[in-house]
């Protein structure tokens, strides 16, 4: 086991911190071509973040950093104590992390929901018994339990990405990592995934990092961290992130309908403020006019 | 072109029966000494004897011998095939003669003996499909296989193969299926022209789905790597397998009855 | 008339035990023209529906005419259909193979046997319909680009065949806000400018909204609602309610303002629309 890292020993709270990492790669022709650029954040137990930026901002890049699947060209990331940079602590590291991806399709391995859940217990060397349980416990948590003897390739996308969720639960870990795990469904699986993630964090506590390039959804987190070109340039709660629509818009993100028509409206002398996010939100203030 | 959708990995039957609840290395075993036996038996009441003994397996599987005979047909024409090729060429007592053609008694014999052979052979490995699923089949096979390490067969990592493979043909067949459209709808045309140009024309299709598999491999690989997957080395298995009574006594039965096919003849 | 789908069931795996019938008793017709949206749930058959079009799929039972030839009554015929129809599956770029993007756009005219110098108008074009420059991307790897780039490249692989009309199913899948926009803009575009007839169907509602002429609601397998977009968002909004489909964020929001008796117009299907009303409203009051 790595040492613990002094410059972190005084905020106990703080899991995962991201202290100065910069990443680049070659692009196959001897450019360095910089993916991140000295990103600075920290995480603390119970988060409920969003991290949003367009195609191309350096999200997954970042996501891949958490649990040591890309390691930083300079600086650190830290999960709890341990530095993703020591190779021994890389095990223990990926235990405590899980990862959703994009792409439904890809991430899962076994031929029935059940053994796919089981497959990182499998890799940890659990006990059968252990895993029994815990496969039940994550079934039931994400609501799976009929089809556990099911093909993935015969589920929806939404309960794929359910089935990925689950083999992260079973694995007790502490923070969940979703990389645009919506992109690639229909409303209804984004809907359902969306309310997974928020129940695991209320009920099961665990930390919630969401990347997304959709306002609507990352309207729903408690914080928002802005990524563009590599560069976290706003870190903020999401009314204060959406203040500012301009940007928003210059950074090719989606702004949600009812935040475009506050603005219009504000602009034409009413006097709605112009970050608001929901409906209902939205109907009180008109409510005020008409 | 025509597709399938919503293909079952396999051909396995779900039923709840005895067979289906023998370990998968017992039946992986059995199926290999009865294949074996297929090769050594030189009598017909040996053949019977093997005929019954899988008769009453499916029977006691409750799988429909409906399946069984589903598995025969596309192999049907090569079981032709071989008998008439052993009428004609085999020499000995001519019965019937037709143009240059000579059929002979023990022609006759033979053929069918060897058709009744490759019979047999196929009905013992659909049951053995038809009875196990893909995922007690690849841990069976890994489990065996791990006994031969010591001669470093890779035994993991052809049972992660396998899983892999099962896994992605149903959604590989989908997607070859969308790519063959999707060039069609370009107007791509798969049903004309010569050998070399039909040959030319999949390269729309094999290219993509090979660009496309690639990437999946590369996404699968990094998810898997995410779920602490390190190889074979300390990992455990969800499903246990567990030697019974019932399997031994379905072992041993097993052995005496290829032992009396076999032995009866000499 | 144009397409005529006539009582079009299909049937997937027929005579198999895994049969399943996608589409039952279809009937649409298209007119030059038009601008039609179609949304539903996912396996509502929708994707089944647009290959049926395209010549793609024959239906188990009923009649596709188009101009009012069966198309499937002689199969030369089918190359016709799919040289007047482009159809863009969702995820097009999953179809690249070529070395050069002038190769992938001109893989289309070169199936249908047309000469090499007129190819290359076509894949010019082409490239023109969706914004891109020809001399900059022509020699370019099509994997070489971003995802939007890569998505009006499998466009306009589609047009180059030059067809009448122009099926995109879910054409903005994937992409960022900006990507998307610029996507929307051409698909106007090719709707006013080139005339071109065109189906889109996207789970988007607000570009449903913004964009069509003509809606078309499907619900397993069958046409639950064909109208205006206005009239549908309008009147039948219980009805979209109780299939699960969500509505535009404004249009439900006005929907909602009428409901708790606020003296607005329900059916706006813009943001543009709902302030126009809302401080209409205002002034009124």
């Amino acid at each position: 086991m790595g040492l613990p890292n002094p410059a972190i020993k005084k905020g106990i709270n703080t899991l995962i911190k991201f202290s100065n990492v910069t990443h680049f790669y070659n692009d196959g022709q001897e450019n360095k071509i910089t993916s991140l650029s000295e990103i600075n954040f920290e995480i603390q137990k119970g988060d409920f973040i969003a991290i949003i930026g367009a195609n191309g901002s350096g999200k997954s890049t970042l996501a891949k950093h958490i649990n040591g699947l890309l390691l930083p060209s300079q600086g650190d990331v830290f999960v709890e104590n341990y530095n993703t940079k020591d190779p021994e602590n890389i095990w223990e590291i990926r235990k405590k992390i899980g990862m959703v991806f994009q792409n439904p399709d890809n991430q899962l391995v076994a031929t029935t929901v059940e053994d796919d859940i089981a497959f990182g217990l499998e890799n940890i060397g659990m006990e059968e018994e252990e895993m029994k349980e815990r496969v039940d416990w994550a079934l039931n948590i994400v609501d799976l339990n009929e089809l556990r003897n099911s093909e993935p390739h015969l589920l929806s996308g939404g309960q794929k990405q359910k089935v990925v969720i689950a083999g992260a639960l079973a694995m007790h870990t502490s923070y969940l990592v979703l990389d645009e795990p919506t992109s690639m469904l229909d409303p209804k699986g984004r809907k359902e995934v969306l309310e997974i993630t928020k129940r695991l964090n209320q009920e099961e506590k665990i930390t919630i990092i969401y990347i997304t390039q959709f306002m609507s959804e990352a309207a729903e987190f408690n914080k928002i961290i802005l990524l563009d070109k590599g560069k976290i340039i706003l870190s903020d709660y999401p009314k204060a992130i959406f203040k500012k629509v301009d940007l928003l818009i210059k950074l090719s993100l989606e702004i949600p309908q009812i935040t475009k028509l506050a603005r219009q409206l504000s602009e034409n002398g009413l006097n709605i403020p112009t970050n608001i996010l929901k409906e209902e939100e939205m109907m009180e203030y008109l409510c005020l006019y008409i | 072109m025509k597709f399938s959708r919503n293909i079952t990995i396999g051909q396995y039957i779900y039923q709840n029966s005895l067979i289906h609840k023998l370990d998968p290395r017992v039946k992986i075993l059995t199926t290999i000494l009865v294949i074996i036996s297929l090769f050594l038996i030189k009598s017909w009441f040996g053949f019977s004897i093997i005929a019954l003994y899988l008769f009453i397996n499916i029977f006691l599987s409750k799988v429909h011998p409906k399946f069984v005979l589903k598995g025969i047909k596309p192999l049907i024409i090569i079981i032709i095939i071989t008998l008439i090729i052993h009428f004609f060429t085999t020499p000995g007592e001519v019965i019937y003669h037709i143009w240059i053609l000579n059929i002979t008694k023990e022609g006759i014999q033979r053929g069918l003996f060897i058709a009744v052979r490759l019979f047999l052979l196929i009905v013992a490995t659909s049951w053995l499909t038809l009875t196990t699923s893909p995922i007690a089949l690849t841990d069976g096979i890994e489990r065996l296989l791990s006994v031969l390490k010591f001669i470093k067969v890779p035994a993991h990592e052809i049972a992660m193969m396998m899983t892999i493979a099962l896994r992605f043909i149903p959604t590989l067949m989908e997607e070859t299926e969308k790519i063959i459209k999707a060039q069609m709808a370009r107007g791509a045309d798969f049903e004309s022209g010569n050998l070399i140009k039909r040959i030319q024309n999949f390269l729309p299709i094999i290219i993509p789905l090979f660009i496309n598999a690639f990437h999946r491999a590369d996404e699968l690989a990094i998810a898997m790597e995410a779920r602490c997957y390190r190889g074979g080395e300390g990992r455990t298995h969800y499903r246990k397998l567990m030697i019974s009574i019932a399997d031994q006594i379905f072992f041993i039965t097993t052995l005496f009855v290829i032992l009396i096919a076999y032995l009866v003849v000499l | 008339m144009f397409i005529h789908l006539k009582n079009v069931f299909y049937t997937y795996n027929l005579h198999m035990p895994f049969q399943t019938e996608a589409l039952k008793s279809i009937n649409i017709m298209i007119e030059k023209g038009e601008f039609i949206g179609i949304i539903g749930h996912t396996g509502c058959g929708k994707t089944t529906l647009l290959q049926l079009i395209d010549g793609l799929l024959e239906p188990t039972e009923g009649q596709i005419l188009i101009d009012g030839i069966d198309i499937h009554k002689d199969r030369s015929k089918l190359k016709e259909v799919r040289k007047r129809i482009g159809l863009a599956f969702q995820y097009p770029e999953n179809q690249f193979f070529e070395e050069t993007i002038y190769k992938e756009i001109a893989f289309g005219p070169k199936n249908l046997g047309i000469s090499d110098d007129k190819i290359k108008d076509m894949v010019k074009n082409a490239l023109a319909m969706v914004g891109m420059d020809y001399y900059l991307y022509k020699d370019r790897s099509p994997f070489s680009l971003s995802g939007g780039e890569m998505r009006r490249v499998a466009i306009a692989s589609i047009l180059a065949i030059d067809p009448e009309v122009i099926i995109l199913d879910e054409p903005t899948a994937s992409l960022d806000a900006q990507s998307r926009d610029k996507l929307l803009a051409l698909i106007k575009n090719l709707y006013q400018r080139y005339n071109r007839t065109i189906i889109l169907v996207s789970h988007n509602m607000e570009i449903i909204a913004e964009l069509t002429r003509r809606l078309i609601v499907m619900e397993n397998g069958r046409i639950m609602m064909d109208d205006t977009p206005r009239k549908i968002f309008q009147e039948s909004i219980e009805k979209l309610e109780s299939i699960g489909l969500s509505l535009p964020p404004v249009t439900n929001l006005m929907y909602k303002l009428k409901k708790i008796g606020k003296p607005v117009n329900s059916g706006i299907l813009t943001v543009e629309e709902a302030k126009e009303e809302i401080l209409k409203m205002v002034k009124k009051k």
